[in-house]
């Protein structure tokens, strides 16, 4: 009976004690793996909601990262010379992204899935192309010196004492994305048990049955489009202030791709799977760095560019993933009797299988 | 020079590639209802393949339209080889799965190609050699170079080829019933798989073809070139009607020249300050469009839920 | 009895083909009332266009004296909810959550509720627990609450299916062949819970083959023969109306 608060104080402890024992561990440049790693975790939460729960295929969420990337850098850098805090920035950007994304749903949403996904795929691209190309956005330059992200008096790229320990900054900021992760997942969790969470699941398993049983699909689906497009942009403001640094080519259709193999490969619609696709797909590129350096040691250069074969990792997982095993590594009970029921139905009605005979 | 008439023939000529893109989305879209997101890599690989065939024999002395010819000739069996892999490990195995996980695997293989052809060769953009005579064609104030008479009348003929096939022949026959309805055409004694692999090979090999053209005709390509390419593309195959052969024919042409006009005035038109820059915002902008105002296309029908 | 809903001069063309034409007949209010035809007359366009699937070309329905609206949610808001003769239920939920979705359109939680939880929605989803778990009682499948519904007999599945509808609230019921695919006594059954569900003030709207079930049990009878109406009125009327024996049960006679 005991056990579970044991367990979630157990749990809680090595989180926070996380940072400290990988700098320990493996050095300072994994504490700000483990930053990146949360920062993903709550774009792949937000992604989840649009296609995890609602099952709209969206190939540009990156877009809205973007969005709220570029709202801080424009507004707290000498970019323009303004320097608005975060409290008005953190929301600016959640809603800026989310209008965005009612923007773009509006008119697409109507639309059978495969052409969603590549009317997002555009959009994606277009967003990055007006950044390249704007001079508001400083174009393919980028935008330089952001504002570290700071409340009140406390600025998080600082080191601080606390009880005698030293926190430097980037340990700030893993706390900060920490607690920022926390609330995103249990906002999901009371999305996917309410009154809406079950509408969008309807949805995702019969639309036309859903409509019949008087579900507004439409407005149900922009308000799974803007919520995820609400954490995308709070993703974006948070990177901005934690990197210093903005540039389009941080927001190509390969990051929306990446993104999705968080939420495709840990497992749609379940929580726990998509943190644990995130925070893997995160860490893992780590893994190919070595092996630069090792070919370069064995061959004097470099043959396989390790930027291409972790994309190319991510590819083949996604494949992979679907074949088999489309519900993740750690599925959501409901998701794995959806993906599977293609398999009952096979096993009930041999008959309906288009390719009688079965000469393949 | 006339303006209007040379943009229209260069937006033919562009357009004429799009089309033998974009009849490789419309039949297999016609007959497994999925957007091959692959296949503008396909075509990328296509064009690389035949950019090293040509590379290596310009070397030993070989050079003008016979060396095209000989690149297309590897180009065509290479992406063949591609396609109908593609189509066996990620789509086949997927038929009956819920509509999002071939959607899914698609997008994974066609970013996994990029990759691939980055690991092979590079991400810089490769350069073709100058191998094909510069000579131009003089009509009504315009001006028309022979590779892209030779564009227009390569499409021309492949076209004429594929409507042929499919309307005229035995396997074409299959092909037209299986889109009509896969699981009847099997009880009538098709074998869908096969159709579907041979629409699968039809594609890719329009795909190989329409890379080598677009590697003679621009003379530069990398491993994301197919990319923004399929995308137009599949835009003119939903322009024409999705699954419509005849459609993506027009829809390719169509878009071709629209884009071309609208580069050419675009940026006359908004003064510079919407310069050619955009070009892709507007080739997107009109997918877009197209997919709200006319997601059937333009001569097609509004499709009718089945319920 | 006022009529409940009038269906004037409907019509629906697919691709130049009349589908469905002139089409026109008032249900009363608290009636059963059957609409059958041989396969293809035109029954479940009609079923579609009623709850706002299709939009019909020509003519339209007057529901409660007022004009209905098109979308589908609309339509199932002001108070017609409807089957499908091919069952479309959300087929990896559970029966209890698929008729919880039923409950959708007549609550209110949004977005903020769903993620501050004020006693407001907690007290709202135990409402919608406890009266999907009613429903699903009164078409008799309790014990199959906590079942995926995929796993559901057949005979069952119908039954969800109208545990879900009827969570809608409907005033109108239109349930499209739901002896299908049953032995008689399901049929029986199914009888008995038509008139359980008519008892509680809900109009039924019921396409059937069976044609011995609908003659049982419909108050009033419309006929439909290539989408147009060859006959309207009492089961027993209906019956020995000559176009409707040659067109129909003639044919099904000589079958």
């Amino acid at each position: 009976m005991k056990l579970r608060p044991l367990l979630f104080g157990l749990a809680l402890v090595a989180v926070l004690a996380l940072p400290f024992l990988t700098d320990l561990a493996l050095g300072r440049s994994w504490v700000r793996l483990l930053d990146f790693a949360l920062l993903y975790a709550m774009l792949a939460l937000g992604l989840n909601i649009v296609v995890g729960y609602a099952g709209l295929l969206d190939l540009g969420y990156v877009a809205f990262y973007a969005v709220g990337a570029y709202l801080y850098a424009m507004l707290a850098s000498p970019h323009i010379g303004m320097h608005l805090p975060l409290w008005v920035l953190l929301p600016g950007g959640a809603l800026l992204a989310a209008a965005f994304g009612a923007l773009l749903g509006a008119p697409t949403l109507g639309l059978r899935g495969d052409y969603l996904a590549i009317v997002t795929m555009g959009f994606g691209e277009i967003i990055r192309i007006f950044l390249r190309n704007l001079n508001v956005t400083n174009g393919p330059a980028g935008i330089d010196l952001i504002d570290p992200i700071q409340l009140g008096n406390f600025s998080f790229s600082a080191t601080h004492r606390l009880f005698g320990l030293v926190i430097p900054g980037i340990y700030n900021y893993y706390f900060l994305f920490l607690g920022l992760t926390v609330l995103i997942v249990l906002m999901s969790r009371r999305l996917e048990g309410s009154r809406i969470g079950r509408a969008w699941a309807a949805i995702r398993e019969d639309e036309i049955a859903a409509r019949a049983m008087g579900l507004n699909t439409k407005n149900l689906k922009l308000l799974a489009f803007a919520m995820g497009a609400t954490f995308g942009g709070i993703s974006g403001v948070l990177f901005a202030g934690f990197q210093g640094f903005v540039s389009p080519e941080s927001f190509t259709m390969n990051e929306s791709v990446m993104i999705l193999c968080m939420v495709v490969l840990g497992g749609m619609g379940h929580l726990n799977g998509v943190l644990l696709g995130a925070i893997l797909l995160a860490i893992l590129p780590e893994a190919f760095r070595p092996l630069a350096q090792l070919q370069q040691q064995t061959f004097g250069e470099v043959y396989l560019d390790p930027a291409s074969l972790r994309m190319l990792l991510f590819a083949v997982a996604l494949i992979a993933v679907m074949i088999l095993r489309p519900e993740g590594l750690w599925p959501s009970p409901v998701r794995k009797r959806e993906l599977h029921a293609s398999e009952e139905d096979n096993a009930s009605t041999p008959d309906a299988d288009p390719a009688p005979g079965g000469a393949a | 020079m006339d303006i209007f008439l040379q943009q229209v023939i260069n937006g033919l000529v562009q357009g004429s590639i799009y089309a033998l893109v974009a009849l490789g989305y419309t039949m297999v879209y016609g007959i497994i209802e999925l957007v091959n997101f692959a296949h503008g890599e396909v075509v990328m690989v296509g064009a690389l393949v035949s950019l090293s065939v040509i590379e290596r024999l310009v070397s030993r002395g070989y050079t003008g339209w016979p060396l095209i010819v000989i690149s297309v000739l590897v180009a065509i069996p290479t992406c063949i080889a591609l396609g109908l892999g593609i189509e066996r490990v990620a789509y086949r195995p997927l038929r009956r799965a819920p509509r999002l996980a071939p959607l899914i695997s698609a997008i994974g293989v066609s970013i996994a190609l990029q990759q691939i052809a980055a690991l092979i060769w590079g991400r810089n953009y490769l350069h073709y050699p100058d191998i094909l005579p510069k000579t131009q064609y003089l009509i009504g104030g315009a001006v028309i170079s022979q590779v892209q008479v030779v564009i227009l009348l390569s499409a021309a003929v492949l076209m004429a080829a594929l409507w042929v096939l499919v309307q005229r022949t035995r396997l074409g026959r299959a092909m037209r019933a299986t889109a009509q309805n896969p699981a009847v055409a099997g009880l009538m004694g098709v074998d869908v798989n096969r159709i579907i692999a041979t629409t699968f090979v039809v594609g890719s090999a329009l795909a190989a073809v329409a890379g080598t053209l677009i590697g003679a005709y621009y003379q530069v390509g990398n491993h994301t070139m197919g990319f923004l390419l399929g995308l137009k593309a599949f835009t003119a195959a939903v322009l024409g009607g999705i699954g419509s052969l005849g459609g993506a024919m027009a829809g390719g042409l169509l878009l071709g020249v629209i884009e071309n006009l609208g580069a050419g005035y675009m940026g006359k038109l908004t003064d510079g300050a919407v310069g050619s820059n955009y070009s892709d915002v507007f080739a997107f902008l009109m997918l877009v469009l197209v997919l709200i105002f006319r997601p059937s296309g333009l001569l097609g029908e509004r499709g009718v839920e089945k319920v | 009895m006022s009529a409940l809903l009038r269906a004037t001069g409907v019509g629906k063309r697919f691709g130049g083909l009349s589908a469905l034409g002139e089409v026109s007949f008032s249900i009363p209010q608290g009636a059963i009332y059957g609409l059958i035809g041989p396969n293809g007359a035109g029954k479940t366009t009609f079923f579609n266009l009623l709850t706002g699937i299709y939009t019909p070309d020509e003519g339209g329905f007057e529901f409660d004296g007022a004009p209905l609206p098109g979308a589908p949610h609309a339509v199932c808001a002001r108070g017609i909810a409807r089957t499908f003769q091919n069952i479309r239920l959300f087929a990896s939920m559970t029966a209890l959550e698929n008729v919880m979705v039923g409950r959708h359109v007549r609550t209110r939680a949004g977005l903020f509720s769903a993620i501050f939880r004020p006693g407001s929605e907690r007290a709202e989803e135990r409402a919608i627990r406890a009266r999907a778990l009613e429903l699903l009682d009164f078409v008799g499948i309790a014990h199959r609450a906590q079942e995926v519904s995929r796993h559901l007999s057949y005979g069952d599945q119908r039954r969800l299916e109208v545990a879900r509808a009827l969570a809608t609230e409907p005033r109108l019921l239109a349930l499209d062949e739901p002896a299908a695919g049953m032995n008689s006594t399901e049929t029986a059954a199914l009888g008995v819970l038509l008139q359980k569900i008519r008892a509680k003030g809900v109009t039924i709207l019921l396409i059937e083959h069976d044609v011995k079930l609908v003659m049982g049990l419909c108050d009033r009878v419309a006929v439909l023969e290539y989408g147009r109406l060859i006959a309207e009125g009492p089961p027993e009327q209906v019956q020995h109306d000559p176009r409707v024996i040659e067109a129909y049960l003639g044919a099904e006679a000589g079958a």
